[in-house]
């Protein structure tokens, strides 16, 4: 494609018009695009999980009935995790940063990437479509034989999810591939951002794991229409061998949502300390390790399924291991940030966020994989908060980090710094009032996925409510701010972080074909110590 | 976006013709892993339920035809040797040849589905049927509706691979009419190789799993 020579061109404004949006192969805007997606999608989320907790401010039935509550918290966990956290951080962030962080022009497959959003798209019409049919009331895990008799519209739901693994699949074989062929001259494996290492352990699950998911639904999907058998007690069946399918891939899947967020905090950890990172490569080496040990750990969800007590035991054995390597990247961001030069800008309120609320979040999860506490534990409020500290108070954080990060970058703006720390503020507080909240239910019997419960439960519930719109003003905030930075905010230089990155190397929004010039490789991702001194003499 | 050279179709963001070639390889086998753990789930539910009934799984699998299943068997390998050779022609510039071993190809797939259906309406007519659906009686042992649910499954799945197959080879030969490969350039060939390749080798493993249990 040949530019016309003027510097104000960049991917946002060249080439013109919708339809050069709609046919785009460029990674930048499918990130763009996968943005807005799962934004959308985010705020469907956010505000069935506003309905859930209203409901259950009081013990009694206020607006929901029963089913409805079911369908609630289903919807609220299939179109959390399918729709929005799954793709958020690679299909969104990583597709535009990827490329451009290793000096490549555009992933290795442009076409299938366009395509992986418009799977997305449409696989996300199935789920809106099973949600207007009749909304899936068995929980996002669909367990049988419940999930093969209940009279909605499980099959839509089902082929919805079979279709987004493709989106998922594709995603990641394009980022394997990218990060092997085209990254650029001088670019070496050590020499690559953390993210990009992130971005592909995740990819590597998301190649292994997703397939498995899809043979899982397809096989559910039979078990509807067909009557299969194969899940069914009744005809010979085994309804346990569905969870095993099933955690085979979503348990891995956990892993898809927050490897890629690791990726981020240490991009944002080394940016805001100015500070080399600590422990490169045990960085890097510790996502592919939680990328392996991620396939051996599945049936920590299915202790209580009547499984055998030696697999229960093994596998309780192994769940240990995950603390291992998320350990080692926990303890090298605090060793990064010690005797740092940190800069408290929004990206690092989140990046410290993640820190506490990650641990907290990693640790009751050793609580869990310990099979007595787990027996106790096990379907109570105590998960709930747990999954909700890895996943929201883990990913979320992560997210929202690499979003205020890497904006200026993305959209030439920057957005208000102070407006961005008094959302975080609410987000971080109202975020732990719901869900500290959850863990003390938790250990107090209040079991998961129930519509009522017992009066003595309703302060903490109550508290749990109050909480969660707190933290939907903080959303709220910041969906204000930022929407007014794109037209409002200040011009956003190059490197308004002073990181070392290539994608600060090039304009803001970048140009069309990511650098004027081919970038070279002049010193590492995080060399802080070396670049500030030379550019101090 | 891309510039298409004529003789090589290199695409702008990559830097030559070699990594591009590479690019695609990489992906396209990173695909076929995808599809080796898509049939891992059905692999790994034969396991379970053979463990569970061998007798019936036994009783059950004398009701495939064994020659049927070993005539395919034939069929899909030959039409792989042809998938090589055409590839192998196309490094020699020899277009003509090249189509010739793909509509063999192409022909030969479709010979193992007319042979597969010739199986699966001989079983629809006994009543041998997934699931709820199976009505025959005569199998001793328990649950052989089992066998047949993952038989359909197993065989129904591979099917549907076979007819993928035969799509991107017919897509192929349309390709090579309008001279768009040469042995500068010839990945979309391979990459059929490659996936045709994969679908034969799933079918080496149904075979004796289905129709060979002693």
């Amino acid at each position: 494609m040949n530019l016309p020579n003027e510097a104000k061109i960049n991917y946002l404004n060249y080439p013109k018009g919708l339809k050069s949006w709609l046919l785009t192969v460029d990674h930048k805007r499918i990130g763009v695009m996968y943005l807005a997606a799962i934004t959308l999608f985010f705020a469907i989320g956010g505000l069935l999980a506003l309905v859930i907790r209203t409901e259950l401010f009081t013990p009694d039935n206020m607006f929901l009935t029963k089913k409805m509550y079911n369908q609630m918290f289903t919807l609220h966990g299939a179109i959390m995790i399918f729709l929005f956290i799954i793709p958020s951080i690679p299909a969104a962030l990583g597709n535009f940063i990827l490329p451009i962080q290793i000096g490549a022009k555009d992933v290795a497959f442009p076409r299938l990437n366009l395509a992986s959003w418009y799977i997305y798209v449409f696989g996300s019409l199935f789920c809106l479509y099973s949600i207007w049919e009749g909304a899936v009331d068995t929980g996002w895990t669909f367990y049988t034989p419940y999930s093969s008799t209940t009279d909605t519209s499980v099959v839509s739901m089902m082929l919805g999810v079979f279709i987004l693994g493709f989106s998922s699949i594709f995603t990641g074989l394009n980022f394997i591939v990218t990060v092997h062929k085209l990254r650029a001259p001088g670019m070496t494996w050590y020499k690559m951002p953390l993210m990009i290492w992130g971005l592909y352990a995740t990819a590597i699950i998301q190649v292994l794991a997703t397939p498995v998911l899809g043979i899982t639904v397809v096989l559910l999907i039979l078990e509807r229409t067909l009557g299969m058998g194969i899940f069914d007690p009744a005809m010979g069946g085994d309804p346990v061998l569905f969870q095993h399918f099933f955690w085979f891939y979503s348990h891995p899947a956990v892993y898809i949502m927050i490897l890629p967020g690791m990726g981020i905090i240490s991009e944002l950890i080394a940016t805001f300390s100015h500070k080399k990172i600590f422990g490169y490569k045990a960085i890097a080496f510790s996502s592919l390790g939680i990328a392996f040990t991620s396939f051996l750990v599945w049936a920590h969800h299915m202790f209580t399924s009547g499984q055998s007590e030696f697999a229960a035991m093994i596998f309780s054995f192994l769940t240990f291991f995950v603390g291992i390597p998320s350990g080692i990247k926990v303890f090298n961001w605090v060793a990064t940030m010690y005797k740092g030069s940190i800069d408290l800008k929004t990206p690092m309120l989140y990046a410290i966020s993640f820190l506490i609320l990650f641990s907290v979040g990693g640790l009751t999860g050793i609580f869990l994989g310990a099979l007595s506490v787990d027996i106790h534990l096990h379907d109570t409020y105590f998960i709930v908060a747990h999954f909700h500290y890895t996943m929201m108070g883990g990913t979320v954080m992560a997210l929202l980090g690499g979003l205020h990060y890497w904006w200026p970058k993305m959209f030439g703006r920057m957005y208000s710094e102070f407006w961005g720390r008094i959302a975080c503020a609410f987000i971080f507080i109202g975020f732990n009032m719901t869900f500290f909240t959850q863990f003390i239910l938790g250990t107090r019997g209040m079991p998961r996925r129930y519509a009522t419960y017992m009066d003595q439960f309703q302060p903490l519930h109550g508290f749990s409510s109050i909480g969660s719109y707190v933290l939907g003003f903080g959303f709220l905030i910041m969906a204000i701010y930022l929407i007014h930075s794109l037209r409002n905010g200040k011009i956003a230089s190059a490197n308004p972080w002073g990181a070392l990155t290539f994608e600060w190397e090039t304009t803001s929004p970048p140009h069309p074909h990511n650098f004027e010039h081919e970038p070279k490789v002049t010193h590492g991702p995080y060399d802080f110590d070396t670049v500030l001194r030379e550019r101090e003499e | 976006m891309s510039n298409h050279s004529p003789s090589t179709n290199l695409q702008s963001h990559f830097a030559d013709a070699a990594q591009q070639a590479d690019a695609a390889k990489l992906g396209m086998w990173l695909f076929l892993v995808t599809e080796i753990l898509l049939f891992g789930g059905l692999f790994v539910a034969y396991a379970i339920y053979r463990a569970w009934y061998p007798e019936m799984f036994f009783n059950a699998h004398e009701y495939l035809d064994i020659t049927l299943g070993a005539t395919n068997t034939v069929v899909l390998i030959t039409s792989s040797v042809t998938m090589a050779l055409a590839i192998r022609s196309i490094q020699l510039d020899k277009k003509k040849q090249c189509m010739n071993y793909l509509i063999i190809t192409v022909v030969l797939a479709c010979v193992f589905l007319v042979i597969k259906y010739f199986e699966y309406e001989h079983k629809f007519h006994l009543g041998q049927l997934p699931g709820k659906f199976y009505t025959f009686e005569g199998i001793e042992g328990t649950n052989p509706h089992i066998f047949f649910s993952i038989y359909f499954a197993m065989t129904g799945l591979h099917g549907f691979h076979v007819i993928g197959g035969i799509g991107f080879i017919t897509w192929l030969i349309t390709r090579v009419k309008r001279n768009a490969f040469s042995s500068a350039y010839y990945t979309p060939v391979e990459m059929a190789g490659l996936y045709w390749h994969l679908v034969d080798l799933i079918w080496i493993f149904l075979f004796p799993l289905l129709y060979l249990i002693s």
